[in-house]
């Protein structure tokens, strides 16, 4: 399954068994991604950073 | 049964989870909040008999209990129990309500009724944000001049919580504290959190070591949890030299990637099957 890097455009491998929610590393760009799920097809968006209310 | 995973990052723990409601023969619902939507409609269904709230962010773990709990979803944890670990004053307030022992805490809502806080209770002080976690700007003064500069800092972030000062003080820990699991029916494990530094969170690179078991500690893990109103938890617990265990906080959507490896304790299936009792 191959998507596409939002940031750089270049093409991403995801893995057969992906999920939504799991990070991923752009191998070109070097981008953190995360995986979201829209109409059942497996897309990747720029990872958000940590927020001020994350944690435990 | 089907139990509904409610997570935003697919996390070491939130795998386990998974695994975990295979193997007690239950069918795992992901619920990854950042693909979906829910309705806030009562007659709806819910595809799930219950579910885990595992939200990285706090509002966002507090807004799906809220929304699920009125789907008549099963949650754990609850939308209370979340409100209540998601405030550090409200579960100071409440575990000081039911005779548990905690730090000595004040809360000022200014800059000179902080000051006047601090010198109440005695330097050195920890002031921390109400709503903060992995012991991000957690500080120590060590004076008022110290403690000056870190109120000037806060009133200076446009958040309305950081005006909100909440003062503690400062426990002179053994170089570790404690994190216990636990509900308000049982002892699950211990690890201490052992650092050079006085910040504690193995998010911060404390190493976490299993702790033996202790009555104290195991009859102390179960009054806090009957304190916060029921719940998986996990309490952060110090050793004072004078007075023994001092809960410190308490996390309603905890993590525990690390004492369950140390331990050796499946945390995530006593997870799962405190959501199924």
């Amino acid at each position: 399954m191959e998507t596409e890097c939002p940031i750089c455009g270049s093409p991403v491998e995801l893995p057969d068994d992906v999920m939504a929610g799991e990070l991923l590393e752009c191998p070109s760009c070097g981008a953190t991604l995360e995986v979201y799920e829209q109409d059942g097809t497996f897309l990747l968006k720029e990872a958000e950073e940590i927020g001020e209310d994350w944690g435990e | 049964m089907r139990i509904a995973l409610v997570y935003e990052r697919l996390r070491e723990e939130e795998r386990q989870l998974i695994r975990a409601i295979e193997e007690l023969g239950h069918e795992p619902v992901p619920l990854h909040l950042n693909s979906n939507f829910l309705p806030l409609d009562h007659g709806k269904t819910f595809e799930a008999d219950a579910a885990l709230i595992r939200a990285i962010s706090a509002a966002k773990a507090h807004a799906s209990a809220v929304t699920l709990s009125s789907l008549g979803v099963r949650v754990v944890n609850s939308p209370e129990v979340l409100s209540i670990c998601g405030n550090k004053l409200a579960t100071t307030a409440r575990l000081s309500e039911a005779g548990i022992p905690t730090p000595k805490t004040t809360v000022a809502f200014s800059l000179e009724g902080a000051l006047e806080a601090a010198k109440s209770i005695g330097y050195p002080v920890v002031i921390k944000p109400v709503n903060g976690s992995w012991g991000r700007l957690v500080s120590l003064a060590q004076d008022e001049e110290e403690l000056r500069t870190i109120l000037e800092h806060r009133e200076a972030i446009p958040s309305p919580y950081y005006r909100i000062h909440y003062i503690q003080e400062f426990i002179r820990k053994p170089g570790r504290d404690i994190r216990a699991y636990g509900t308000e029916k049982t002892f699950i494990t211990a690890i201490y959190r052992v650092s050079d530094h006085w910040v504690t969170n193995t998010a911060r690179g404390a190493k976490a070591v299993p702790a033996e078991y202790r009555e104290e500690l195991a009859d102390l893990v179960i009054r806090t949890a009957e304190a916060m109103g029921g719940g998986f938890l996990g309490v952060d617990i110090a050793e004072d030299e004078e007075r023994g265990l001092v809960v410190i906080e308490v996390n309603g959507v905890t993590e525990f990637k690390n004492a369950a490896r140390v331990t050796g304790v499946d945390i995530a299936k006593e997870l799962v099957s405190y959501a199924m009792r």
